[in-house]
């Protein structure tokens, strides 16, 4: 009896639900989005995660401190050295290691290449989600391709790399490294005026992007989003600058912000702090000193990582990953594997709005939304 | 002055300008630099790091690994698996029977390498390793593990330098603290 009625009035149309994903290509990996159309107005939507559960943090339980490290990779396999880097800072927190000078400096000039990777893969992808089909794509690639090129011949690995150790890093830079990082430093702007003049001004990508999932600053800090997403709201919130972590309040950069917090917004934020990240890439190779690159009190641990066992306590230590807050808590006994080990993953958080966002656009939107977002689904899964 | 097209039209300049300069740059500065894979090969990276692999100085059977079972302690995966070597009279010959390494579990994280207090084990740059299936032929028995050490020294130069002058001094410091009690006796 209802449906007739329905179907009477010629403006109604039926709910439709679909299942997009999990073996789609636009979700970024295994996620399914449970979406209730109303024609091609999106009523609802309802994230599903967990196809890439891996058990990270029960697996990570029992093991010793150190092995850890290289499962820290597969979190964010984009940018795994933001990672590392947040895993590092939480045992030396716990275990009360200084960090030498040089080896602070390589680790803000290696997590701030990876930012740079981060986002214009990000950028890529999500040009290719709005239908600009694998040209811009492929111009971040040609760009990405130099840094991994370096990160191979410094860590020993494109993308797992596993470098950063307690008190310090694995491998020192020579000067020939250095060349090389400044060579890329010094051509990356060349490239990003090229990749602007591509996108930004282009007609089809502002009428796609703008004022499509606009999330407000105060829904996006009051569910926790952090990261580029919550800065293109234009909510001022930077780990680098709140906490100064590493040596980051030593260097001059500045926390681009967007005004609507739409897609575009979250996409021009990224362009423009890539731009930061070389600024604070050229203040840390004119200053880099010489000296160590590892504490001598974390040097035997290397050798015999089962035998470290740091003191009875807990630490949580977070960083400022290209994603937004990454947070490791690490909860010690006293034996050498963590009595709890738990991530906080941004990928996973930043999700929560994604229906906030959703509601009211198109489905083709929703592709890009989520594209804008940035997650990868090893992390938010883990 | 803005007219509607422009952005577009100015992003195909930027498609066609790199589309004709990818002809005639060198690779390093925005020309194409794609590598037909199976004819050219790209030239390794010293660093790079994929599977582990045991050295040997000489012949197989001067295997530097001891059997001392660290890497196998240590690796995070658990995808080595040793067994020490007995002599005629039982006890331990200090040299492994069986070494296999799961190459299905390894993750190529290098801290087998990275804890070995011998030198024996390090990371290879073979990475065309394919099996039709994953549960037996991906386990490499210590057969196919042993490496000579010109194998390494060709593939990572520097560290094997360093490598076997650590070595040679070892050996030096070893022949000189045996050779004083030898010396005097004579006299």
């Amino acid at each position: 009896m209802e449906t007739t009625e329905v179907l009477k009035n010629t403006d109604a149309t039926q709910i439709l639900e679909i299942n997009f994903g999990p073996q789609h290509p636009s979700t970024h990996g295994v996620f399914r989005m449970t979406v209730q159309l109303d024609g091609e107005k999106i009523c609802g939507l309802k994230p599903v995660f967990g196809y890439l559960h891996r058990n990270h943090e029960q697996i990570a339980e029992n093991l010793p401190y150190a092995a850890i490290m290289p499962y820290t990779d597969r979190l964010d396999y984009v940018n795994a050295l933001a990672n590392n880097f947040g895993y590092a800072l939480t045992i030396e927190k716990l275990a009360g290691f200084e960090v030498p000078e040089r080896a602070e400096y390589i680790r803000v000039i290696m997590a701030e290449l990876a930012r740079i990777v981060n986002h214009i893969t990000v950028i890529g992808f999500m040009l290719n989600d709005l239908g600009a089909f694998f040209t811009p794509l492929l111009y971040a690639f040609r760009e990405r391709e130099r840094i991994l090129d370096l990160f191979e011949e410094i860590t020993g690995s494109r993308l797992m790399n596993n470098y950063f150790r307690f008190g310090g890093v694995k491998r020192d830079l020579t000067n020939e490294n250095l060349a090389a990082i400044q060579k890329i430093v010094s051509k990356f702007p060349a490239f990003l005026k090229e990749f602007e003049a591509l996108l930004t001004k282009n007609e089809i990508l502002c009428m796609r992007c703008q004022n499509i999932g606009i999330l407000s600053g105060e829904t996006a800090t009051n569910a926790g989003i952090t990261g580029p997403v919550l800065r293109a709201s234009g909510v001022n919130y930077d780990i680098r600058k709140v906490d100064g972590y590493s040596i980051y309040n030593r260097f001059d950069f500045k926390i681009p912000l967007g005004e609507k917090g739409d897609v575009y917004d979250r996409f021009y934020v990224r362009v423009l702090e890539i731009r930061e990240s070389l600024k604070i890439l050229e203040q840390a190779l004119t200053k880099i000193p010489q000296g160590e690159i590892i504490n001598k009190k974390s040097l035997p641990l290397l050798k015999m990582p089962r035998n470290f066992k740091p003191p009875v306590g807990e630490a949580y230590g977070r960083v400022e990953s290209p994603k937004g807050e990454l947070g490791f808590y690490v909860v010690s006994d006293g034996t050498p594997q963590p009595w709890r080990y738990h991530v906080r993953a941004p990928s996973l958080i930043n999700l929560t709005v994604l229906e906030e966002m959703c509601l009211g656009q198109k489905i083709a939107d929703a592709i890009i939304i989520l594209g804008s977002i940035d997650i990868v689904l090893g992390e938010t899964d883990r | 002055m803005n007219i509607f097209g422009s952005g577009v039209f100015q992003g195909m300049m930027v498609t066609l300008k790199n589309f004709l300069t990818s002809y005639f740059r060198k690779p390093d500065e925005g020309g194409i630099f794609t590598v037909q894979y199976p004819e050219e090969r790209e030239k390794a990276i010293e660093n790079f790091r994929n599977f582990p692999f045991l050295v040997y100085d000489g012949s197989p059977e001067q295997i530097r690994c001891v059997a001392c079972g660290i890497c196998e302690r240590e690796c995070p995966p658990k995808c080595i698996h040793i067994e020490m070597a007995l002599d005629v009279v039982g006890k331990p010959a200090r040299k492994p029977t069986v070494f296999d390494i799961d190459y299905g579990l390894c993750m190529n994280c290098g801290i087998c390498e990275e804890v070995c207090p011998f030198d024996s084990i390090f990371m290879d740059h073979a990475f065309e390793v394919t099996a039709p299936e994953r549960q037996i032929s991906l386990v490499r028995p210590k057969k196919a593990l042993l490496k000579s050490n010109e194998y390494f020294q060709k593939i990572r130069p520097t560290l094997a330098a360093v490598i076997d002058q650590k070595r040679k001094t070892a050996e030096e410091k070893k022949k000189a603290a045996i050779q004083p009690p030898a010396t005097s006796e004579s006299k």
